[in-house]
């Protein structure tokens, strides 16, 4: 079959999975984040742990509760990679570096899992499995209570006999469960022991030395890969267990693999899309945004497979086809489609090397990171940051017909908008100003590999990564470094918590407000049209942004 | 004031969370999921080796490879895997891509310089070698070729081994696995696999 027709096949059928599971899964998450029942495995957790799953909490109290417990949970790791020497099952590796446990920490955390160590030669299993696994579910679950509190505090008052929520967005604890409990542990065991079964490493053996065919030595290294593969794909969290991520045979094994890790990345953002029109009551709200998540996910993945497939560049045009940092049993297509995944949710996880890729297929990675993570996104933070845009494009329309603009309802004030504001500049400010100060101290520049425009590209990636909360690299740049490690790290910190209290913010100012009834000037926000308006804004706004900095980058490399 | 002991009491009741889902998603999970691989699935979960008349083991010692990891191969009678960046070669303790852009002047002279070896080595013009030939993988580790390169190899393996150039490619058909379903991924070649075959039937 000819190999383009095959990639066109490919996308079918992971479109194919994702439209028989997203509606199901969808009305699934739905009823966990607003059923007030609890299971009664969570009832005996929460007496034991002595916390109040029913009180609903004022906006403030929720954002407290996920800084509380993402701040714990980043001291932990930091003083799990800090001691792992004397831990068990840690296959004799040394502690983290202190800038390198800070930075474990926080990507962990945040939800990015960069990684500037190589897991298979410095992460012990006792770390990987007690120290990022558990990170891997949690971090992904606060991103998902999050985007239902957000959800929540829009619904509230739009249904009979409502009443209006005063600031009052849910129960962080109850969310956090649930969305662990009831979603992802299910999930992860039953992919996982399908990956397995496909080839996928679980072992807690130590490393093994093994003679090869040739008379050599070769060492099976020695992980619990697939359970840990598994929550890194479905949290859109992308840490791998070993150094080359998801290119790694024994993390991806197969053409079909890498098809389940595909679908495993995106089942949950565009699903909680799905759950918003429910929550809101009004389904078809839900299928705006979700169908502009996936007009923009298709988007970059034609183009990110016409670039791989095409090959331009001196290189792939001399090797007849770009297949450096590319594995054989996936091909340039189902690279292409994995890149598009990983970058357009706040993944991360690849299984080729992004910095060799063609110039425009690598641009075209960037340029979906820089979108915000909203194609469809990461777990719940892809939700509300398209939630956002949705507002910014309804303010605009409102400003051309001289309304005062509304979204379900809601009316946005100057108080929302100016929260919306903050939210849309504090990503691209941490990124560009992160690029600003990686180029000005010789520390930044350090660490390139690439000459020229290509390793200005590693830098903008590597900021843009973190920023973004993305987590995935132009590898070929040298981040273990004491500047780097500090830099991404405040870059990860800053870039995950302050929009995620701004939208909780705004949450708790929509549960306080009555809705406006839907009138003749009332912009409606489920039809084609804003579908298209969505589109339009979130390209022009957020895209513009960077376009200063991609023409230094990508852009000069691909007209080269 | 209030928002910092708030905060406080949250972070308390946060790592009273943090280490229940630490001993069951940190313990539990991965050792539930071990356990069931360890019975159900023992030889892919430890690693799909291979002993070197093909058969699976999950003892390394007995074990010749990885079915699943390329090896390096210095002996000119067999099949030989794509360039590695892992290392001194599918280095499974440094598993690396080459992350060379496509620009990249020392990408471009790798691969001229691997273009002029495979073709001089198999008898070929330089333009019939194919992209994986000559390009590094992504994980350095990759265990398989191209149909193409692989058919690339034959005549030499065959002339090496006694063999027939049609044996040497029923050989390669058989460690050969199409799209899956027809159009996930692309066609390759299992190199260990198709190596092993090929020492036994020299035999």
């Amino acid at each position: 079959m000819n190999a383009v027709v095959a990639a066109v096949l490919q996308i079918v059928v992971l479109i194919a999975a994702l439209a028989l599971t997203v509606p199901l899964l969808g009305r699934y998450l739905a009823h966990i984040y607003t059923s007030e029942k609890h299971l009664r495995a969570e009832k005996v957790a929460y007496r034991v742990l002595r916390v109040d799953p029913d009180a609903d909490q004022h906006w403030r109290s929720y954002a407290l509760a996920v800084l509380g417990f993402s701040l714990v949970g980043l001291l932990f790791l930091y003083l799990l990679a800090r001691t792992q020497q004397w831990l068990p099952l840690s296959l004799g590796f040394d502690p983290f570096p202190s800038d390198g446990a800070w930075n474990t920490a926080v990507s962990f955390v945040a939800n990015t899992n960069w990684q500037w160590y190589s897991g298979e030669v410095a992460a012990g299993n006792l770390l990987q499995m007690a120290g990022l696994t558990v990170q891997n579910f949690v971090s992904a679950a606060v991103g998902m209570a999050v985007a239902a509190a957000f959800a929540r505090g829009l619904a509230r008052g739009r249904g009979q006999g409502d009443r209006q929520g005063r600031g009052r967005v849910g129960n962080f604890w109850a969310d956090l469960v649930r969305g662990v409990v009831r979603v992802q542990l299910p999930i992860s065991v039953v992919s996982a022991l399908v990956l397995i079964a496909s080839g996928t490493m679980q072992t807690l053996r130590s490393h093994q030395t093994i003679s090869t065919l040739g008379g050599g030595e070769q060492t099976v290294t020695s992980a619990a890969a697939a359970s840990q593969e598994v929550i890194k794909e479905l949290g859109t969290n992308g840490g791998g267990i070993f150094n080359v991520n998801s290119a790694h045979p024994w993390e991806n094994p197969t053409p079909f693999t890498n098809m389940l890790e595909i679908f495993l990345i995106l089942i949950i953002p565009f699903a909680m899309a799905w759950a918003f029109g429910l929550i809101v009551r009004d389904r078809r709200q839900g299928g705006a945004i979700l169908a502009t998540m996936a007009v923009l996910l298709l988007g970059g993945t034609a183009l990110l497979t016409w670039a791989e497939l095409a090959g331009p560049g001196t290189a792939p045009q001399l090797a007849g086809g770009a297949m450096e940092g590319k594995e054989t049993r996936f091909g340039e297509a189902a690279s292409a489609l994995f890149a598009a995944a990983t970058t357009g949710t706040s993944t991360g996880a690849v299984n080729a090397m992004h910095d060799s890729l063609t110039a425009p297929g690598g641009g075209i990675t960037l340029f979906m990171m820089m979108l915000g993570e909203v194609a469809p996104g990461g777990v719940g933070s892809g939700l509300y940051g398209m939630l956002m845009l949705a507002i910014v494009t309804v303010f605009l329309c409102g400003l051309m017909v001289g309304r005062t603009p509304e979204y379900l309802g809601k009316k946005i004030g100057r108080h929302e908008i100016s929260l919306v504001a903050v939210y849309i500049l504090v990503t691209p400010i941490l990124v560009l100003v992160g690029a600003a100060v990686a180029v000005s101290f010789p520390a930044g520049p350090e660490g390139i590999l690439n000459s020229g425009a290509h390793g200005f590209s590693e830098m903008l990636y590597a900021v843009t990564s973190a920023a973004n909360n993305n987590g995935s690299a132009f590898g070929g740049l040298t981040s273990g470094t004491p500047f780097w490690n500090t830099l991404l790290g405040v870059l990860m910190l800053f870039g995950r918590f302050v929009p995620l209290v701004v939208v909780l913010a705004l949450a708790g100012r929509f549960a306080s407000t009555r809705p406006l009834p839907v009138g003749a000037g009332t912009l409606p926000t489920h039809r084609p049209l804003f579908v298209a308006l969505l589109t339009g804004v979130t390209l022009v706004v957020v895209g513009l942004t960077y376009v200063p900095a991609l023409a230094l980058g990508p852009i000069v490399e691909s007209l080269s | 004031m209030n928002d910092i002991y708030a905060l406080l009491r949250h972070s308390w009741a946060g790592l009273r969370v943090l280490i229940a889902a630490t001993l069951v998603l940190g313990l539990g999970y991965p050792l539930l999921v071990t356990g069931i691989a360890q019975v159900a699935f023992p030889w892919q979960a430890n690693g799909s080796l291979v002993t070197a008349d093909g058969s699976h083991t999950t003892d390394p010692s007995e074990a010749a490879g990885s079915a699943l990891i390329g090896q390096v191969n210095d002996d000119s009678a067999l099949f030989y895997p794509r360039p590695s960046a892992a290392g001194d070669g599918y280095d499974t303790l440094s598993s690396y891509g080459s992350n060379l852009g496509p620009e990249e002047p020392a990408l471009i002279d790798a691969i001229k310089e691997r273009k002029a070896e495979v073709a001089a080595r198999e008898g070929v013009a330089a333009a019939d070698v194919p992209a994986d030939a000559v390009t590094a993988s992504g994980s350095g580790l990759d265990p398989h070729i191209s149909p193409d390169y692989a058919s690339l190899q034959v005549a030499r393996v065959a002339k090496a081994n006694g063999l027939t150039e049609a044996k040497v490619r029923e050989l390669v058909a058989d460690s050969t696995e199409g799209r899956t379903w027809g159009v996930l991924g692309d066609a390759h070649v299992n190199v260990l696999l198709l190596n092993i075959a090929v020492k036994q039937a020299a035999h």
